[in-house]
Formats: structure tokens, C-alpha cells, sequence
């Protein structure tokens, strides 16, 4: 019971931050909507007993990502002051089409997975079970490095691309 | 104790992405877009806990993906903010409808 | 092996190294011309070694004996349904004396041309050693027809004459004179070449009707006593004519043409543009000679129908006789008003021809036959000394300008003296005595006509003869050109020599047997029973016994024209510029003489310019009109074709295919327009559009699944 109403509330907060990322004309108030979701996911990932991934969430999502966004926002801030319009001219077809998108996948969603009931609760041992299983060799330990090689690429390339000549 | 049904957090996956999707395709900044990218981003990563949660918990496939998703979000979100940063040095606009020379 | 098994194939042989001759001469040594000359005189030679055998050795055998069982040899050669044509040799006594005359004048005439073709060695001719090479080949045509066994193989020679003729008339092409109306060496080879054409035609029609009367052309088939009958019995296209009598004039066509008798006697003179050797060679000695040779070889035909005893003369035989007398009395009376020195003896070579062939005409072969050789000799020396006389005086062919060469080229003079009396008949010392007075003794029992005709003809032939030798030799010269006249070289002079002593010594052979005096002495008229042999005693003549007043006559006439011609102007030689006393005494005659009775003018007005005009419109409207037309038309047609063509290729098929092109060209235009907008978000709708599309797809799908 609680964890429906818990549900509802969260998602509701979710998807409330998503669309007021999306409808807002400033940029800097849709920067905090997106960071409202952001955090409305990691509540969900609680509920969903990821306790880490919430974690995660918070420090990768709303600490790094949210930040790099105002910063990007910042820097880039002279000539979207005000005025002209914030959608370009084929906003009403996305949007129908990403209604007609949703409401299909919703009901086809509903269609298989309407039943589909929690297991049995989850073992506490979950986080060092992810350590293992990232460096394990027979786990996920190549794309683990392959992670970070791509990590140091976006570094590298980051930095290469904004340095100031 | 009764839990939600799978499918709510699917839809709710799926509303999150379409709603990314339509911030995406119709906003005319460049950075907006970013900002649709990471609640798309967001909506995968959703989904994958879910399934994890609700088909396997045991396993740790659905985590150790939801793991290379944040890594690749992240990368993503640093390169293509550089970009912007330095399309807006080059042409003084983060206008996507006067950035279009992606064409022959 | 024997002798006498040799010669047929010796024989055979004769015509062959003069062939070699010419094809070494034209094929490799060209540029050398002493190599030339001594290839062409060395061939010579040994035809002349070869024939001289030949002849000395059959002469032994006696006229029956050899006529009955001549030298022949034939192989078969060009199949023709049952029967196949022939190639042989035949020497007969005929043809023994022909061949014993034409090699050593051949031979001489070779030797000469060094000497005249080099100017004595000073100047040599640019063209030399084909001079030698085409005069190769002419012996190989006169030695071949005289050995030929038949028909066919004479005519094949005949015509090898015909185009060497041609050739060395015409050797010195590029001559051309400021008069368009003298004739040019070019237009004189064609000259001779298209009017002995005429003739050769006439006689073609005569080979092809003998052949198809008989089915062989082999002289000793036909002409022996079955087969001829056999033509005499037979009728022939023309009402009146035995196939014999048609055969016979058409064969005789060939000889007025080749030895130019009247009418086809215009080429002859003009023919005397080519160089001096020729005209000996061909044009007095040998050629012209061929077309009386074939005509007493073909005699037993011409004279089917012959009746000696009666006068009855056979239809050839008065064509002949017709034919010759008149030939003789026009050459003679035009020779008597002729400047240039070759031309006078052209005319003289016609008006001797026209003797022999009038002989045969009545009945006198053997007559022909010896004036024949004598007048080789004779008309050969007569030539050979006029080219002297032309080279050594720098070229002066007109005898108003000479004068006084009798000094200045004494044996060139003394020799053409000789020839002179022998062609006017001179009585007993010059061979041309014999042979003419036998022609004339035969006419006097024969013919009254024919023999004054004859007899005045040899008056003027003795006139104009003596005329010739007097304005050349007597008196003082009358250019600067007979001034510094001067012998030519020895091989010019030695053959004069050679032939002059035939001229001279040659007769004797043929001594009637009742001749006073001279006759017993001399062997038994060793040619006419030789050559007598050949058909067989035809007229009543050598039994009956010597007939003084043709005799008497003939000399009287002859010395009556020497004389006169030297009273004219011998006694009181001309000076220069003086004008001919001929042409005060003849009158209004003199230019009709002087220009040939007109017979050229005529036939250019009655054959040739209308021809020519026929020609003419014929290719303006046929050639150039209908068939030019035609083509034109055509390929105008095929043109506008091609254009209509291009038309629709250019318009209908480039322009469909470019016009459907531009419709999808601006499609596409249009839509990379539409599509192709630079802004990342636009290409990513098309994604998104996609990706719905292709979901509804699979939603269908699961749907059917689902309710199927």
C-alpha cells in the first residue's frame, strides 16, 4: 500500500520535472526542473531497493551532469537572453508523434507486463555482489575497462575541443 | 505487502523518454536538447532497474548495465557540452535552427 | 642424238632468249646500259646462231622433201571441249627464209641501235635500256610468228608486235611540236595501235570463223587438201562467198591493216616518230612484213577457187590484187612529194608492200615471197642509212636542208646508194631487180592492168628514190647542219655494210632458170624451187619459158625514173632555199600529194570527230547524267535519310530520355530541399518517424498473431 502511494508520488515528481524541463522557456528554470526529476529517479531507485544506484543518481546526475548543464548554460548565455520563440517549427509533430509513440508502447507495455509482480526481496549482499561481478573476468571486467578507456577519450576529447587557441 | 505492478514503472519509463524525446526534437537551444538527452538517458535507466528488480534480483546483469549507462551518460554529457561550448566561441549562437551546415 | 633431232627443239628455242632478254633487262638492268645492250644483242645473237643452224641445216633437204616433212613439234594447250589448241613450231621452206632474213636484220638492226640510241657513245638516250628491252620483246613476237605451227600462236605474236609497236613509236612521249596539227610520238603510237586494231579484228573474225568451220587453227590441218575443199563446198554468211573465200578476206583484213595497205594505211608514215631502228625494224623489215608472211602462209586458202589457166581469180585474191595495185600507185605518187627523208621511205615501204601483196593477188606467192626478203634488206639498209644520216647531221629530217652528205658520210652514202638502186630495181647487180621483175613478169601474163599500174608504180618509185639519194648526197650543203654531218660510229656503219651486201648479192639465188646467160650459171632458181615447194606450182609461168618484154619494160621504166630524177636534181643540184621544181611542175597536184590525198582529214571528219562528239554526249548525258544522277540522287536520298534520322535521335529519343531525367532530376531536387536541411533535429525527426512507422508494423503483426 505505502509503496504504491510512494510510487505515485515519486513518479508524479518525475514526471513533473521532465515536462517542465521541456516546456520551460528559461533555461535556467528548466535546468532545476530537470534536476527535480533527476532526483525524483533516485527516489524511485530506493523504492526499487537500489540503494546505490540512487546514490549514483545523486552524485553522477544531479552533482555532475545538472552542474556541467548550468555551467554549459553559463558560458553560452549571451545571445539566448530573452525573446524569439524556444521551439523551432516542428515542435507540434513531435510532440504528436511522441504521444502516438507513448501511447502505444504504454498500452502494449500494459498489454504484457500488467501483472507482472514483484519477487521476493533481494538480497542484502547486492553492492559487493556488483563489485565482484564488474571485475570478475568471466563477469563484466573487459567492459568495465572499456568504460573507463571511453571515460578518458571523452576527457581527452573534451578538453580538446573547448581549449581556447 | 502488495508492490506496483512492472508495468507502472514501465510507463513511466516510457512517458519519461517521450517526454525527453519531444524536448529533443522541438527545442531550438542546443543545451535544452542536452537536457532532453539526460531525462532519455534516465528513462533506459529506469527501465533496466526495473526489470532487474522485478525479474532477477539476484543477478547482476541489469545492474552492471544500468553501471555502463551512467559511465556513457556521463561522457556524453561532457563531449557533447564541449561542442557546444565551442560551436557558441566559433558562431556566436546555440541556436540549433542556424546550425545547419550538416548537409551537401 | 642428230641434228635433225635436234631442230625442232632448237627451234622451239628461237624466239625464247630475245624474251629473256627483256624480262632481265626490265626486271634487273635497267640502270646499266651497256649490261642492256649486251643482254639484248647477246640474246639476239644467239636467236641469230640459233635460226642460221636451223636453216642451213634444212636447206640441204631440198624444197619437196622438207615441205612434206617439215620441222614441227606441237604439245597440246589449252583444252576446248573434245579438241584442245595447240602450241608448236613449224618450219617449212617458207618459214626457213623468213627466219634466215628477220634474224640477221634483227640482229643488225640491235647492233645499230647502240650506235643511234648513244648518238656514238656522246649522248645516250635517257631512256636506253628500255629501248633495248622493248626491241627484245619485238623479236621475240617476229621470231615466234615465224615459227609458229598455228593460227592461234601467230595471232598471239602478231599482237606482241602490236604493243611493241605501239611502244617504241611512242618511245620518246614526252616529244610534243608547237604545230597541234603535227602529230606527236603519243598521238602516232595510238595512231598505229587503234588503226591496226581495226585490222587485227577483221582478222580475229577470220581465226574465230575458221576455227568454228574446222575445229582447229593448226596450219598443216588446214591447209591441206580435204579441209580446204571442205570450206570451198561450205556457205558462208554472205550470199555468194564460200566459207574459204569470207575466211580468207577476213584474214586478209589483218594484212591491210598490219602492213598498212589501203585504207588503213595512215599509221605507217606518222609511225616514223619513233626512233630510226624502229622504223627499220618493224615498220619496214619485219613487222609490216608479218601481215604479207601470214597471207602467203595462208595462201592454199586465199587462192580456193584459183583457176590459173582460166584467169579465174578466187574473191580474197581480187581483194588483193585490187587492193595492192592501188596501194602501190598512191604510196608511189605521194612519195614523190614527201620532204622528210623517213617519209619518203614510208610511203616507198607502203607502195613495196602493196607489190608483194598484189602478186599474191595474182597468184605469184613465190614472187611475194622473194620481194619479201629482198625487200627487208633493202628498205632495212635504206632506213638504217636515213638514221645515219639524221643522227649525223644533228638531226635534220628534211631533205631540203641536207645536200653534200656524200663527202662528209661516204659509207653511209655508198651503202644507202645501193639500197636505193635495189628498192628502184636496178637492173641484174641489186637483188631488188629479181624480185620485182618476177613480180612483174607473173602480172604481164596474168593481169595487162595490173602489171602497167605496177610498172608505172616502179618508174616513180625509181624517180622519187633517185630524188631522195640526189637532194641528201649531191651537191653542196644547204644548212649548217649537213655542214658538219659526220659518220655516226661503227656500230652504225657495219651493219650498212652487212646489209647492203645483201642488198646487192642476195637476188642472184633467185635467177629464173631461163634468164639469158646468167641463168644456167647460177643453181637452178634455188628459191622458187625451194620456197616453190612450200604449196606447189600454182602458175603457168617458169615452164613456159623466159618472157623478155616485162623484162625489157620493168628496166626501161626503172632507168628511165633514176635518170630522171637525177636530171631533176642530180645534175644541177638544188641550193639552199631554193624551192622543189616538183611543186611548179606538178601544179595544183603537188599539195594534194603533199598532204596524202586528205585520206587523214577524211577519216578525222567521217569517223573520228563524230565519234569523238558521240563520246562526248554520251558521258555528258549517260555517264554523267543518268548514272551520275542516279548515284547522286541516291546518296541525297540516304542523306536526308540520315538527317531525319539525326532529327529523331536528337529530338524524340535524347529529348524523352533527358526530359523523364530532368522530371526525376527536380524530383530529387525537390526533395534533398525538403529533407537535406542542415539542422540535426529535422534528421532526427525523420528517425523518430521511422522508428513509428516500423513500430506500428510490428504492432500489426503481434495484433494478427495474436487474434489469428
Amino acid at each position: 500500500m505505502t509503496t504504491t502511494i510512494l510510487f505515485l508520488l515519486f513518479a508524479l515528481v518525475t514526471l513533473a520535472g521532465a515536462i517542465g524541463t521541456v516546456t520551460e522557456r528559461k533555461l535556467f528554470h528548466a535546468a532545476l526542473w530537470m534536476l527535480l526529476s533527476f532526483f525524483g529517479v533516485a527516489a524511485l531507485y530506493v523504492l526499487l531497493e537500489a540503494p546505490f544506484f540512487a546514490a549514483v543518481q545523486l552524485f553522477i546526475y544531479m552533482g555532475a551532469i545538472g552542474i556541467l548543464i548550468i555551467f554549459a548554460l553559463m558560458l553560452t548565455r549571451g545571445s539566448m537572453r530573452e525573446g524569439g520563440p524556444y521551439l523551432n517549427d516542428q515542435w507540434w509533430l513531435v510532440a504528436l508523434l511522441a504521444v502516438v509513440l507513448l501511447v502505444v508502447v504504454g498500452w502494449l507495455l500494459w498489454q504484457q507486463y500488467g501483472s507482472v509482480m514483484a519477487v521476493h526481496a533481494v538480497d542484502e549482499g547486492s553492492l559487493v555482489q556488483l563489485g565482484r561481478v564488474l571485475s570478475e573476468q568471466d563477469g563484466y571486467a573487459l567492459p568495465f575497462e572499456v568504460a573507463s578507456v571511453l571515460l578518458v577519450m571523452a576527457l581527452i576529447g573534451a578538453v580538446t575541443i573547448v581549449r581556447e587557441r | 505487502m502488495m508492490g506496483v505492478p512492472l508495468a507502472w514503472y514501465l510507463i513511466l519509463a516510457a512517458a519519461l523518454f517521450c517526454v525527453g524525446l519531444y524536448g529533443v526534437l522541438s527545442r531550438r537551444n542546443a543545451i535544452a536538447t542536452v537536457m532532453g538527452v539526460e531525462l532519455m538517458l534516465n528513462a533506459v535507466n529506469v527501465n533496466l532497474l526495473a526489470f532487474w528488480r522485478y525479474t532477477e534480483p539476484g543477478g547482476m546483469t541489469g545492474q552492471a548495465f544500468a553501471t555502463f549507462v551512467y559511465a556513457v551518460a556521463a561522457a556524453e554529457v561532457a563531449v557533447g557540452l564541449a561542442l557546444i561550448v565551442a560551436i557558441y566561441r566559433n558562431r556566436d549562437t546555440v541556436d540549433l535552427d542556424q546550425i545547419n551546415l550538416l548537409k551537401w | 642424238m642428230t641434228i635433225h633431232t635436234l631442230l625442232p627443239i632448237l627451234t622451239a628455242l628461237i624466239p625464247l632468249p630475245p624474251f629473256f632478254s627483256f624480262l632481265l633487262i626490265v626486271l634487273f638492268f635497267n640502270r646499266w646500259k651497256r649490261v642492256s645492250h649486251s643482254i639484248a644483242i647477246g640474246a639476239m645473237f644467239i636467236s641469230f646462231l640459233m635460226a642460221q643452224v636451223v636453216f642451213w641445216s634444212v636447206i640441204g633437204m631440198g624444197g619437196h622433201a622438207l615441205a612434206e616433212h617439215p620441222i614441227h613439234v606441237e604439245i597440246p594447250w589449252l583444252p576446248a571441249g573434245a579438241t584442245a589448241l595447240t602450241m608448236g613450231v613449224l618450219v617449212d621452206p617458207l618459214g626457213a627464209f623468213t627466219l634466215f632474213f628477220v634474224s640477221i636484220t634483227c640482229l643488225c638492226i640491235f647492233l645499230y641501235s647502240v650506235g643511234y640510241m648513244s648518238e656514238g657513245g656522246r649522248h645516250y638516250d635517257p631512256r636506253y635500256s628500255r629501248f633495248f628491252a622493248y626491241i627484245s620483246l619485238f623479236a621475240t613476237g617476229m621470231l615466234g610468228l615465224t615459227v609458229a605451227d598455228n593460227m592461234l600462236m601467230l595471232f598471239i605474236f602478231w599482237e606482241i608486235m602490236g604493243l611493241c609497236s605501239y611502244l617504241l613509236i611512242g618511245f620518246w612521249w614526252e616529244k610534243n611540236y608547237p604545230d597541234p596539227r603535227q602529230i606527236t610520238p603519243r598521238q602516232a603510237g595510238l595512231k598505229a595501235f587503234m588503226t591496226t586494231r581495226v585490222g587485227d579484228v577483221i582478222m580475229l573474225l577470220g581465226i574465230a570463223y575458221l576455227y568454228t568451220a574446222t575445229g582447229t587453227l593448226s596450219f598443216r590441218q588446214v591447209l591441206n587438201e580435204s579441209t580446204l575443199h571442205h570450206l570451198a563446198s561450205m556457205a558462208s554468211v554472205i550470199p555468194g562467198l564460200s566459207a574459204a573465200a569470207l575466211i580468207g578476206l577476213l584474214l586478209f583484213g589483218g594484212t591491210v591493216g598490219k602492213s598498212a595497205q589501203f585504207p588503213l594505211h595512215v599509221w605507217l608514215p606518222d609511225a616514223m616518230e619513233g626512233p630510226t631502228p624502229v622504223s627499220a625494224m618493224i615498220h619496214a623489215a619485219t613487222m609490216v612484213s608479218a601481215g604479207v608472211y601470214m597471207a602467203v602462209r595462208m595462201f592454199p586458202l586465199l587462192q580456193v577457187g584459183f583457176d590459173a589457166h582460166h584467169g579465174q581469180l578466187s574473191a580474197p585474191m581480187v581483194a588483193m590484187a585490187v587492193i595492192g595495185t592501188f596501194s602501190a600507185f598512191m604510196a608511189a605518187t605521194i612519195a614523190v612529194a614527201q620532204n622528210d627523208i623517213k617519209k619518203v621511205l614510208a610511203y616507198s615501204t607502203i607502195s613495196q608492200l602493196a607489190y608483194m601483196v598484189a602478186a599474191l593477188g595474182i597468184g605469184a606467192y613465190v614472187a611475194a615471197a622473194f620481194h619479201l626478203v629482198t625487200h627487208a634488206f633493202f628498205k632495212a639498209l635504206l632506213f638504217l642509212g636515213s638514221g645515219s644520216v639524221i643522227v649525223g647531221s644533228h638531226h635534220e629530217q628534211d631533205m631540203m636542208k641536207m645536200g653534200g652528205l656524200l663527202k662528209r658520210m661516204p659509207i653511209t652514202a655508198i651503202t644507202f646508194i645501193i639500197g636505193g638502186l635495189a628498192l628502184s630495181g636496178f637492173p641484174i647487180l641489186t637483188a631488188g631487180f629479181w624480185s620485182k621483175d618476177e613480180i612483174l613478169a607473173a602480172a604481164w601474163s596474168s593481169n595487162q592492168v595490173v602489171f602497167w599500174v605496177l610498172a608505172i608504180g616502179a618508174l616513180l618509185t625509181a624517180f622519187y628514190t633517185s630524188r631522195q639519194i640526189c637532194l641528201t648526197f649531191l651537191g653542196e650543203p644547204r644548212s649548217d647542219h649537213a655542214a658538219h654531218a659526220h659518220e655516226v660510229s661503227w656500230t652504225v656503219y657495219v651493219p650498212l655494210i652487212v646489209l647492203a651486201v645483201f642488198a646487192a648479192g642476195f637476188g642472184f639465188i633467185g635467177v629464173p632458170e631461163h634468164f639469158p646467160v646468167i641463168g644456167p650459171l647460177i643453181n637452178n632458181n634455188l628459191f622458187h624451187h625451194f620456197v616453190g615447194a612450200t604449196i606447189g606450182e600454182l602458175l603457168p609461168h617458169g615452164e613456159e619459158g623466159f618472157n623478155a618484154v616485162p623484162l625489157l619494160i620493168s628496166v626501161l621504166f626503172a632507168l628511165t625514173g633514176l635518170v630522171g630524177g637525177w636530171l631533176v636534181y642530180g645534175r644541177r643540184p638544188l641550193a639552199a632555199g631554193q624551192p622543189d621544181p616538183m611543186v611548179r611542175a606538178l601544179g595544183p597536184l603537188y599539195p594534194v600529194l603533199k598532204n596524202k590525198y586528205y585520206v587523214d582529214e577524211f577519216y578525222n571528219a567521217v569517223l573520228i570527230q563524230p565519234t569523238i562528239r558521240l563520246a562526248r554526249a554520251v558521258y555528258q548525258w549517260v555517264d554523267r547524267g543518268l548514272i551520275d544522277g542516279i548515284l547522286h540522287g541516291v546518296a541525297k536520298g540516304s542523306f536526308q535519310a540520315a538527317r531525319g534520322n539525326r532529327w529523331f535521335d536528337k529530338t524524340v529519343i535524347n529529348g524523352g530520355v533527358d526530359a523523364f531525367v530532368a522530371f526525376f532530376q527536380r524530383l530529387a531536387r525537390e526533395a534533398r530541399l525538403v529533407l537535406q536541411t542542415g539542422q540535426v533535429q529535422h534528421y532526427l525527426l525523420q528517425v523518430l518517424f521511422f522508428v513509428c512507422a516500423f513500430a506500428a508494423l510490428y504492432v500489426i503483426l503481434w495484433l494478427r498473431q495474436l487474434g489469428g
